[in-house]
């Protein structure tokens, strides 16, 4: 049970929470222009006719920004609408040159869908899909550059958008987290959006609304907008529905409205009446002819899909042995998969998820880089892996072996050669070494034999120091206990 | 020499092949009747420098054996056409010194082609009217009014008056409801609307996009053939232009015309068809009939919701396109306090009677709670038009109408501009073609008692111009009227 229930004077209130989730796609160039997407340009660099709106000028379709939301739509597991249509909604917005935002209303791309949530007691939920429709983001307004003035950057004018919406299914602010972290997981495994909750290229707005614990009515939402990272959207759904539960306690109605979350308090603010909402007039673009797909398009599209999170996750456990911890942690993202996948390859895949989770994740972190920036190679690391296994070398000379590698990024099989590292599994040699041991310290011979069997340990430290660690554990504990036996 | 201005521009590209006169004398020779004609108020922009500049070259070309398929020839633009480096208006304030930095997709290829422009053509504002008594630079005489001055129609009136007092050997038009054929009927010339797609979009300042198609005004038929031929053709820029080869129109013309089924549709016999111009009608049948055609009666039972389907419809898609204008980006700017401020002084400013008025008319019908009355009525009974016109074509191969139910008036009729509707219902016989998509020509067919030309309008099946040139060719020799006043 993932429920929160928020109790009042007049009793116990339960949540009912919908998200739209606006993801910037991921392309090249603009949804409706020829313009470049590219993060961080100069002002109003990234601006063609199209996007600033310049009499004449026609929006012409993206086809990748299509195939991004087509494939987002398969990730959720939703329903291809085979045929959509753009409309215009007209309002008047300085950072929107044409007047109007080119989106879909009535017939969206994607219809109704699924999004398996895993909460925390172990459970799971399947939160629905309402639709997602394709639409261009406007430009920025920025106020703060002079108290009189504003100034617009038209460079995400013209952004192609995916709005996803879901159904009110989230009865707790862990609900709506565990989705969020789901859903952006999903979007960067499929390279459609890259999920950047504080760049702003995955927004969200949180509908929230309260009622008595059993019942099933659905009473006036506030829309809260804009909150900008995960944790600031369970905050906003937590103090929302508290607010609202004290309002009706204290009697009070609530009003649809809309308000803005508060990133200092963590509140929401109250900002207008939803019934003073904008008419926005929505028609079907003239400008853009209706998307008809057939089954051949969404079936490329198929075929073209990476495997998602939550099969990858299942497949390392029930392939390659994992725990479904340590299978969780790896498939947290594309890149770590991936990684683990290039390390895992003709190695064993457990222990190589061993070094990963271990020293490897531990090495990331002390030198504070990503796994791009890694000295080590997955390869390496396999490689590192297959040395152990092979009894090539033990595996206290594989921590230094590794070590080395994350210093100068060589090959272990290098760093093994160069610094004679190889073990010495050469019983004759072994068995010389254990003779000399003995015969410097005939006392604690003695006392093993006279039943100090305590002291193998020792005697094991001697031999392995005596072979600069390189003598195989094993061998060593066998050969000394024949011969002090 | 005579006079270069009287010639057709197929006479003009002969003379020109055969060095009988150079390109610049042409150029000159219209350049002189432009400056000569300057009252009539065609031209909005003169570019004469340009003009010979374009000549010149073209000379060079001619001279060397090359050149383009309108090579040397004198087209006047209208004002709707974004043309790079030459201000573009659509004769309204609101974009007053506006210089587009691009070129229209229609214009680039007549300039590719050899076409000189030898300036900017007056009309209604937003080509938003049927008098060009709407445009911000005052309304166009029609070069046939005698004592009164006359309307030459609208929107491309500057466009078929230019034409008719050969101030350029063609121009450029676009029609919406009307906009090519009615000022052409007016003026006594030949102008073509083609199929919605035929021609791109891509830089002519958008009216209805849905409705919104380029078209030339010419002299004669051929002449309408040699410039569409150039005009037409799929454009990338433009998603609603077809992909749809372009045929060689001039082929048609002078082409037999036994057996073909003209289509004349009882409805058109609206109340307040001029006597003159239905004995036109009769006579322009019998015509055709003379040269072996079949007269078939065909009902297109629809009609008489065309004009308030249009006006819906065309309202609504224009308060949209027009949202732009602004005075943020370009144009006409008047400052406010705020930003509302500014958009409610700008467009106050900018925007004449006519298109407020429209604008107002399509806000409205796109509102909640009036959208599915108005809005989604008419794009139903539009469908409904476009059957009847499905039906009819089943029974004949072009269809012949008047082009308008009267002659042209007076400029300042106070019956008219009283009363928009009655300036409406001169677009009776050409709306329902727009709202169809279809092809359509007027040519003029005689004069009238009062010495005041009159037109006929033949309507083909989508992309079927060729049928329509057929036609046209046919009646326009059997009618023995060579445009041009």
């Amino acid at each position: 049970m993932s429920g929160m229930i928020i109790s009042g004077k007049t009793g116990d209130w339960e949540i009912v929470c919908g998200l739209e989730i606006h993801c910037q796609i991921i392309s090249k160039s603009k949804i409706f222009s020829g313009a470049s997407t590219q993060y961080g340009a100069d002002v109003n660099e990234n601006v063609s006719f199209v996007d600033a709106g310049m009499p004449g000028m026609l929006p012409t379709l993206n086809e990748e920004c299509v195939r991004q939301a087509v494939k987002t739509g398969l990730g959720l597991n939703a329903k291809i609408n085979k045929y959509s249509e753009f409309s215009r909604k007209n309002y008047f917005y300085a950072d929107l040159p044409q007047g109007y935002q080119i989106t879909q209303f009535e017939h969206p791309l994607v219809g109704e869908g699924f999004v398996k949530i895993d909460l925390e007691d172990g459970s799971s939920k399947d939160i629905r899909i309402e639709r997602i429709h394709i639409e261009q983001d406007a430009g920025k307004s920025i106020h703060d550059i002079s108290p009189t003035k504003t100034f617009i950057d038209l460079n995400r004018a013209g952004v192609g958008l995916m709005e996803i919406v879901t159904k009110p299914d989230f009865r707790s602010p862990e609900e709506a987290g565990a989705f969020l972290r789901k859903l952006r997981s999903i979007v960067r495994y499929l390279g459609t959006c890259d999920g950047n909750m504080e760049e702003g290229s995955m927004r969200c707005d949180a509908s929230i609304s309260v009622r008595p614990v059993g019942s099933s009515e659905l009473r006036p939402r506030a829309e809260v907008k804009n909150v900008n990272s995960i944790r600031f959207a369970m905050q906003a759904i937590e103090n929302e529905a508290k607010r609202q539960v004290e309002a009706y306690d204290n009697g009070e109605t609530i009003a649809q409205q809309t308000r803005q979350f508060d990133q200092t308090t963590g509140k929401t603010k109250f900002l207008r009446l939803k019934e003073f909402s904008d008419d926005y007039r929505y028609f079907p673009e003239p400008d853009l002819p209706p998307l008809v797909f057939d089954d051949e398009y969404i079936n490329n599209i198929k075929s073209d899909m990476v495997e998602l999170p939550d099969a990858k996750r299942e497949r390392f456990v029930k392939e390659l042995g994992l725990t479904p911890y340590d299978a969780a942690v790896l498939c947290e993202t594309r890149e770590t998969a991936e990684w683990f996948e290039r390390a895992a390859k003709g190695h064993d895949a457990k222990k190589v998820a061993n070094w990963m989770m271990g020293d490897f994740f531990a090495m990331l972190n002390e030198k504070k880089i990503s796994l791009e920036e890694s000295p080590i190679t997955p390869e390496n690391l396999g490689r590192l892996v297959d040395l152990v296994t092979t009894n090539v070398i033990n595996g206290k000379t594989a921590k230094d072996v590794f070590a080395l590698m994350a210093q100068s990024g060589e090959s272990p099989d290098k760093i093994v050669e160069e610094k004679g590292l190889k073990q010495v599994t050469d019983s004759g040699a072994i068995e010389k070494v254990i003779d000399d041991v003995i015969a410097a310290n005939p006392n604690n011979a003695a006392a093993y034999r006279a039943g100090k069997t305590a002291l193998m340990g020792w005697f094991v430290g001697q031999v392995m120091k005596q072979s600069q660690g390189k003598a195989n554990p094993a061998m060593v504990n066998q050969l000394l206990a024949k011969k002090l036996g | 020499m005579t006079d270069l201005t009287k010639l057709t521009i197929a006479e003009a590209e002969q003379g020109l092949k055969t060095k009988a006169f150079s390109a610049p004398e042409l150029t000159q020779a219209y350049l002189d009747k432009m400056a000569a004609c300057r009252k009539l108020n065609a031209f909005v922009c003169e570019t004469p420098e340009t003009a010979l500049a374009q000549a010149e070259a073209s000379q060079n070309k001619i001279n060397r054996g090359e050149g383009g398929e309108l090579e040397g020839i004198p087209l006047g633009i209208k004002d709707l056409f974004c043309t790079k480096g030459i201000p573009t208006t659509a004769c309204s304030n609101i974009l007053k010194g506006f210089v587009p930095p691009y070129e229209s997709t229609v214009t680039s290829r007549l300039l590719a082609a050899g076409a000189s422009f030898v300036g900017k053509l007056n009309m209604d504002e937003f080509a938003m009217g049927g008098s060009n008594e709407t445009s911000a630079f005052g309304p166009v005489i029609n070069p046939w009014s005698k004592d009164v001055p006359l309307v030459s129609g609208g929107s491309s009136g500057g466009s078929a008056a230019a034409v008719a007092a050969e101030m350029c050997a063609g121009a450029t038009g676009t029609d919406t409801g009307g906009s090519i054929r009615q000022p052409a009927a007016y003026c006594g010339v030949t102008g073509i609307k083609p199929t919605y797609g035929r021609c791109s979009r891509y830089g002519i300042i958008a009216f209805a996009s849905s409705l919104d198609q380029a078209g030339p005004i010419a002299k004669d038929a051929r002449d309408c053939a040699l410039m569409l031929k150039v005009m037409a053709g799929y454009d990338a820029k433009d998603s609603t232009s077809a992909q749809m080869p372009v045929p060689d129109f001039e082929k048609c013309i002078g082409a037999d015309i036994k057996g073909l089924k003209i289509g004349v549709p009882q409805e058109f016999r609206a109340d307040g068809l001029d006597s003159e111009v239905a004995a036109y009608w009769d006579k322009a049948a019998a015509m055709l009939k003379a040269r072996g055609a079949e007269i078939v009666d065909i009902s297109l039972p629809h009609t008489k919701y065309a004009l308030a389907t249009y006006y819906i419809i065309a309202p609504a898609e224009a308060s949209s396109n027009l949202a732009r204008y602004d005075g943020l980006r370009y144009g006409n700017r008047v400052d406010g306090r705020h930003l509302e401020d500014m958009y409610v002084n700008s467009r106050t400013a900018g925007f004449g009677k006519e298109v407020k008025r429209r604008i107002m008319i399509g806000t409205y019908v796109l509102s909640a709670g009036y959208y599915d009355a108005y809005y989604v009525k008419a794009q139903k009974v539009r469908r409904l038009i476009r059957d009847d016109f499905a039906k009819a074509f089943e029974q004949c191969d072009v269809i012949l109408t008047p082009t308008a139910p009267t002659a042209a008036f007076p400029i300042g009729d106070q019956s008219m501009l009283k009363n928009p509707i009655t300036m409406w219902l001169n677009d009776i016989f050409t709306v329902s073609v727009s709202l169809a998509g279809l092809p359509a020509m007027s040519l003029p067919i005689g004069l009238n008692a009062a010495g005041l030309p009159l037109g006929m309008q033949l309507i083909g099946r989508a992309f079927d111009e060729e049928t329509v040139f057929k036609a046209a060719a046919a009646l326009e020799k059997e009618a023995g009227f060579r445009g041009g006043k």
